[in-house]
């Protein structure tokens, strides 16, 4: 074998993950044009998802990190535990989605298969280490969730959602793209270790192109992360799209965004710290303020639980603030808690959806104790671990991210933050004083499924698991991540 | 030859007339074709630097940036029929069914 | 994997100077037809005369009428699959030096291709009707 170009089959090996993921988007899709009936196509997704998760542990990227094709990509612990994050977040989609789907009349194969190559792509996002690599993760994942926003044809909502995700989504990657391009010029590099050591070679660091540069990439994964001024699209995308769509992409390209955008500020960009840390402040405390207090006006949930998730990414921010490795651990840790209660809160939106009845307005939610009492405490329960209340998860991760500031000498933001919490109580509760303080006369079905239950069980329990006893997945997260 | 500056410049000049006509025009055609505009400035300044540093590098993220425009493009243009049978227009003022 | 360019220097495009003249000449020569032909010839214009095809059908309707949307779809999968096929001049140029690698790649590439290619086939997007 001629090795000139440095490449060679054994550099397949830590992409495996991806490859199985892949060829299970791929199989699903002919699997859909031969059945008739989407349950096959679910499970095979579910299934293939499981195998990719087994290649990657087996892989053992958690101890020895392996990097293939010339550096642009790399299997470590950091990539690894992202990926078990999307593999999580897609299983999780698939169970709450099926029956959803069915009631939708959106019942498509494309769907599942669309919904594993969106996770292909933040796979790619996480393991990327240079430039190049990181902008085909995002594509491929912003294009296929572009599809899954309009997934509903016949719904105007769901066409508008589409059609303001796919603008504003093409008119950020155009940014980031022009940020790559300068950096690139600047130094010379696309690859993120050999960028952070030509900064310091050169000491570009001060370089006016090159914060440039720096500049339009973070506005660009802004927009993805949905931080304010770049959050407008949010609330309508998060309206629009199918809800089991939203709640995939409310925790997904959240994470791959905060996969990229740790690597790229830490590793390659490093010796800029204090100049993307006074970025990132500023940024940080408007998106608390627009989510936390936006929300309080919202009547519609999707809506509400969309300006909440723009608030929680800026508590997952501070971690990153904070700059340290530390911080880092604490964001990817507010992650893996959000992911679970933020799924189950919109499992429990798509559980009141039912036929005939769009169950997304907060009045639909009065009196949901008394009939439905078991909905109604999972729902609590997921609302409280949002606000932050122990023993719930959400407690833990914001109880560790403000650690980790005040820690890094920002006690002025944790101060900060707290009080933009305590805000957002008012409209996580206010759910809850409407399912157990008010009274309905109406009738109220529930779509359940055995996966339904399932997603439920399993989100409400780590829920809570992780709210009372944390330390095995922190200590779990930092050997993971940092060795 | 050409300095690289005033390749830089041309790059510059299109990627804002791109935001410009993001920003300022409301017919959702003529947003699609300032982001397609956006991304062949970026493309002129990648070729440049590429040049300029006698690399490739920067030609090969071009050929990436090419095709994944083409997907963009063709997966745009889907959402906007999709759209359009829906609703029939192409004024961006006018897709506001979810506000607040 | 370095290529080599003429190093940049100072740019005098003196070899564009005979295409320069050319240009402007050719132009001139142009105006100056229509030029002279506007100051020469007669003019009397009638209704019949500035019909678009004189002595032909008068002209029914907007010529601008909107395509149908088949176009579109048939457009927009050309655009992929033909964009896409950049990559195999790259791969042809140095298939020597990639070996198998490259070729178990490529082959994977054109198997995604062909996936995509099969979907569309049985959703029925090739069909006219």
């Amino acid at each position: 074998m001629n090795t000139e170009v440095g490449i060679s089959l054994r550099d397949a090996i830590p992409f495996i993950p991806e490859l199985v993921i892949i060829c299970t988007g791929l199989i699903a899709m002919m699997l859909d044009l031969v059945v008739r009936k989407k349950g096959p196509v679910a499970a095979f997704v579910v299934f293939g998802t499981l195998v990719a998760g087994y290649a990657m542990c087996k892989l053992n990227g958690f101890n020895e990190p392996q990097s293939a094709f010339l550096n642009m990509f790399i299997l470590d612990g950091y990539a690894g535990f992202f990926k078990l994050i999307f593999f999580i977040n897609l299983i999780l989609t698939v169970c709450i989605s099926y029956r959803y789907m069915i009631i939708e009349k959106s019942s498509y194969g494309e769907y599942y298969s669309l919904l594993t190559f969106a996770t292909a792509g933040m796979m790619v996002m996480a393991s990327a280490t240079d430039l190049i690599t990181l902008y085909l993760g995002l594509e491929l994942m912003a294009l296929s969730t572009y599809i899954l926003a309009g997934l509903m044809r016949n719904d105007r909502r769901s066409n508008e959602a589409a059609l303001k995700y796919f603008f504003l989504g093409a008119f950020s990657s155009a940014f980031l793209l022009y940020g790559i391009s300068l950096t690139y010029g600047m130094t010379g590099t696309t690859n993120l270790n050999e960028i952070s050591a030509t900064i310091q070679n050169l000491n570009i660091a001060g370089n006016p192109i090159l914060f440039l540069g720096l500049i339009f990439i973070m506005t660009a994964f802004a927009f993805k992360i949905a931080l304010a001024p770049f959050h407008m699209w949010a609330p309508d995308v998060y309206e629009g799209a199918p809800t089991s769509v939203t709640a995939f992409m409310s925790v997904g390209p959240k994470a791959a965004g905060f996969a990229v955008l740790g690597r790229v500020l830490f590793e390659a960009f490093g010796s800029m710290q204090v100049q993307w840390t006074n970025i990132l402040i500023p940024l940080a405390l408007l998106t608390m303020a627009v989510g936390s207090i936006v929300a309080l006006s919202q009547t519609n949930i999707k809506r509400m639980l969309a300006y909440s998730s723009v608030a929680h990414a800026s508590y997952m921010l501070l971690g990153v603030i904070a700059g340290t490795p530390a911080g880092l651990v604490s964001t990817i840790n507010y992650l893996l808690i959000y992911t679970f209660m933020n799924i189950g809160a919109f499992a429990i939106v798509i559980l009141l959806r039912s036929e005939g009845f769009q169950g997304q307005d907060l009045d639909d939610y009065r009196g949901l104790a008394k009939s439905n009492p078991l909905a109604a405490a999972l729902m609590l329960v997921f609302m409280f671990s949002l606000t932050g209340i122990p023993p719930t998860a959400g407690f833990i991760g914001k109880f560790y991210v403000f650690m980790e500031l005040i820690n890094a000498d920002k006690t002025y933001l944790a101060v900060i933050a707290v009080a933009f919490s305590a805000i957002s109580a008012f409209f996580y509760l206010r759910v809850v004083m409407y399912m157990y303080m008010k009274d309905s006369d109406e009738p109220r079905t529930i779509s359940c499924s055995p996966s339904m239950n399932v997603a439920l069980a399993v989100t409400a329990l780590m829920v809570i698991v992780l709210g009372i006893y944390p330390e095995p997945v922190l200590n779990y997260v930092k050997t993971v991540v940092f060795g | 030859m050409v300095p690289l500056s005033w390749y830089i410049i041309l790059s510059a000049v299109l990627f804002c007339i791109g935001v410009f006509g993001f920003l300022a025009r409301r017919n959702m055609i003529v947003m699609f074709i300032s982001i397609e505009l956006m991304l062949n400035a970026v493309n002129i300044s990648l070729v440049a630097f590429s040049h300029y540093l006698q690399q490739v590098t920067g030609q090969i993220l071009v050929f990436f940036v090419i095709t994944v425009a083409a997907a963009e493009a063709a997966i745009g243009l889907a959402i906007l029929i999709a759209y359009y049978k829906n609703n029939p227009t192409v004024k961006a003022d006018d897709a506001s069914l979810m506000k607040g | 994997m370095c290529i080599k360019y003429a190093m940049p220097g100072t740019y005098i495009p003196i070899n564009y100077l005979p295409v320069a003249i050319i240009m402007l000449i050719s132009s001139l020569i142009g105006l100056g037809a229509l030029v002279v032909g506007l100051l020469v010839r007669p003019r009397r214009p009638y209704a019949q005369k500035l019909y678009p095809y004189e002595s032909g059908n008068p002209p029914i309707g907007d010529p601008r009428v909107p395509f149908n949307v088949k176009f579109y779809i048939v457009a927009m999968l050309f655009v992929v699959f033909d964009v896409e096929a950049v990559f195999l001049y790259p791969w042809a140029v140095a298939y020597g030096q990639l070996g198998i690698f490259g070729f178990v790649e490529m082959m994977l590439f054109i198997v995604v291709l062909l996936v995509g290619y099969i979907y569309v086939w049985k959703k029925g997007a090739f069909n006219w009707e």
